[in-house]
């Protein structure tokens, strides 16, 4: 190793790619020689009295500008009205008030920050210091006298002596650590068991709108329109909003013409089709349908759903198409379910498959 | 009369004098502005006016019985409250090709002109017409509308209203400061990718509710400025990261370095 370099190398002087290379011969020098401190370099502040007063008018500059800015804080405070609204250059319309208190209240502290660290980067010493390491190890003597304090400490409890406070105490403490333990071990259960692949929909419930849970006639759905639909009866159920979570759907009505699968098709009812509003990808509602595109767009990550191909992914995440639920009209007219949904709605999970 | 001279020089007789004034403006104005006219009430003429228009500027497009181009579509069925929409917020005549016709300051027709092309529009086949002004006017439930629009609009149109993107370069708009005329006409029409919100869907009473949430979202004024669109967590971490973060490290900067 060459001690050229680091020590005598001046900026601008810099060896190009091809030259200065020199062939190692192996091996590594017996000890680097310590390189010390840079050379100190001493500020214009340190050497003439014309910059020191320089550099301490602008700390104290720093500290008048966040004194002005409190002033008018307080006197803001009282006289700018709670409700003005002005236009404020590069903010907008804005209240008034809000806006001085914030910027001054916010400018009087930053100032006196500013200023604390200008003053100590130009007037305040910034001389290197070493200041060597004391060893940590005590004197055999404290050492000594502190196994003694502690042994005196063990005896004067007894505890040795007296083995029914020795045992007590090891089980209180013992048990106590049951309650922590237990609360852990129970936050893992119980199992889900069928509520990740069931949702509320049964066969014969009627499609209500959301949030009125309304009843829908098929005559209602005209081509082109969208309705949010819950099942009838979800408001009585046990826990509403983990409920309407799986079981909302969304209900278009096509031409049945544009429908390109034929158990599309036959699940819906005369171009009106149903599918589950949660996503597939990670369970967002996909609301936003596009009536000339027929693209169902979830505006989490974009997932993107044909809905004249049974809701099959065209981009995005999402793996799998989103579950029609299967639809028919009862005797009176109305949209009703002719069966559950035959998968589980939403995101994958394990014992999904 | 003495009574009355001594006191003309009286400071508060200015006052008095402005107030005069501006009632007497208020009262003549209430009393010969012009009345809203009845679209509902089409006569021949408006029928035959919208024709002679219908062929000057659209038929280029949507044909000369409106049957529709691969340009544009066929306008049977669209009924007036789809032409009203269009050409009342500036989106026909359509300014140049894109992705989809975009709202514009600059409308090309007088109200006159608009209400004859939707009256020969909605001639040619029955379609929504141009809603009752007691269901646009935002008078209705806001807490209602508000539930309607978080279920039924939010997720193309953003909680606030200011709008989103869709597939392919299609967006849906803002909603901010849009008339209740063209919100109501929007939902019963379904324009460009927009699906239809017909009757049996969201009453006139709800769709009123929804205009009154909209309206009043207008009002709302926002204290601290600087909306940054209003769009949620996107623009306000992207602006934080940007320039909170940028601040910092400036900050760290600056404390790092030497003085001169």
């Amino acid at each position: 190793m060459e001690p050229t370099g680091a020590e005598g190398g001046h900026p601008g002087t810099a060896l190009g790619l091809d030259q200065g290379h020199t062939e190692g011969e192996g091996g590594m020098p017996e000890r680097f020689a310590n390189p010390g401190l840079p050379p100190h370099v001493s500020r214009s502040a340190d050497l003439g009295e014309h910059a020191a007063r320089r550099a301490e008018r602008q700390v104290a500059a720093l500290f008048g500008i966040s004194m002005v800015a409190t002033v008018i804080f307080l006197v803001a405070y009282f006289a700018i009205d709670q409700n003005t609204y002005r236009f404020v250059p590069g903010i907008g319309q804005a209240n008034l008030s809000n806006i001085v208190l914030g910027v001054t209240l916010g400018l009087s502290l930053l100032c006196i920050g500013l200023g604390a660290v200008h003053w100590a980067k130009t007037l305040m010493p910034d001389t290197e210091v070493t200041e060597a390491r004391h060893p940590q190890r005590s004197s055999d003597d404290a050492r000594a006298e502190a196994v003694e304090t502690i042994m005196a400490g063990g005896d004067a409890t007894q505890l040795a002596r007296r083995p029914l406070i020795r045992y007590m105490l090891g089980g209180a403490l013992g048990l106590f650590a049951l309650p922590l333990g237990l609360q852990v071990a129970g936050s893992l259960g119980p199992l889900p068991h069928a509520e990740l692949s069931t949702t509320f929909w049964r066969k014969g419930m009627r499609l209500v709108r959301d949030p009125e849970l309304s009843p829908i006639k098929a005559s209602d759905v005209t081509i082109g329109s969208v309705f949010n639909v819950m099942p009838e009866g979800i408001d009585k159920s046990h826990d509403v909003l983990e409920e309407k979570g799986k079981a909302a759907v969304l209900l278009m009505r096509l031409n049945p013409d544009d429908i390109k699968i034929a158990k599309e098709r036959d699940w819906g009812h005369d171009g009106i089709v149903a599918y589950s509003k949660i996503c597939t990808h990670v369970g967002c509602p996909v609301g936003l349908y596009e009536q000339q595109t027929h693209h169902l767009l979830c505006p989490c990550h974009q997932s993107t759903f044909d809905v004249t191909e049974d809701c099959k992914v065209i981009f995005g995440p999402a793996h799998r198409p989103l579950p029609q639920l299967k639809i028919t009209v009862d005797a009176e007219g109305y949209l009703v379910a002719d069966s559950a949904f035959r998968e589980a709605v939403g995101p994958s999970f394990w014992e999904r498959g | 009369m003495n009574a009355l001279a001594a006191r003309r020089r009286h400071p508060a007789a200015i006052l008095l004098l402005l107030l005069l004034g501006l009632v007497a403006t208020g009262g003549l104005y209430s009393l010969l502005a012009p009345k809203p006219a009845q679209a509902a009430t089409a006569t021949a003429d408006d029928v035959n006016a919208g024709k002679m228009l219908f062929l000057a500027n659209c038929a280029t497009c949507h044909g000369l019985h409106a049957e529709g181009s691969k340009d544009a579509p066929s306008l049977a069925g669209v009924g007036a409250a789809a032409v009203d929409f269009q050409v009342g917020t500036g989106r026909m005549p359509l300014a140049g090709p894109g992705v989809q016709a975009a709202a514009s300051k600059k409308i090309m027709f007088t109200d006159a002109q608009i209400a004859s092309l939707a009256a020969y529009v909605a001639s040619l086949s029955p379609g929504p017409a141009i809603p009752d002004d007691q269901y646009t006017k935002g008078d209705g439930n806001i807490a209602h509308g508000n539930e309607l629009f978080k279920v039924n609009c939010a997720m193309c149109h953003n909680f606030a209203g200011s709008g989103g993107a869709l597939t392919r370069g299609k967006y849906a708009p803002s909603l901010r400061n849009v008339t209740g005329t063209h919100i109501y006409e929007a939902m019963v029409s379904g324009p460009q990718s927009m699906p239809v919100f017909n009757d049996a869907n969201l009453s006139p009473t709800d769709k009123n509710d929804i205009i009154s949430y909209l309206h009043e979202l207008d009002k709302n004024k926002n204290p601290g400025g600087m909306n940054l669109g209003n769009l949620g967590p996107v623009s306000e971490g992207m602006f934080i990261w940007v320039f909170g973060l940028g601040l910092m490290i400036g900050a760290a900067v600056w404390l790092g370095a030497k003085a001169a």
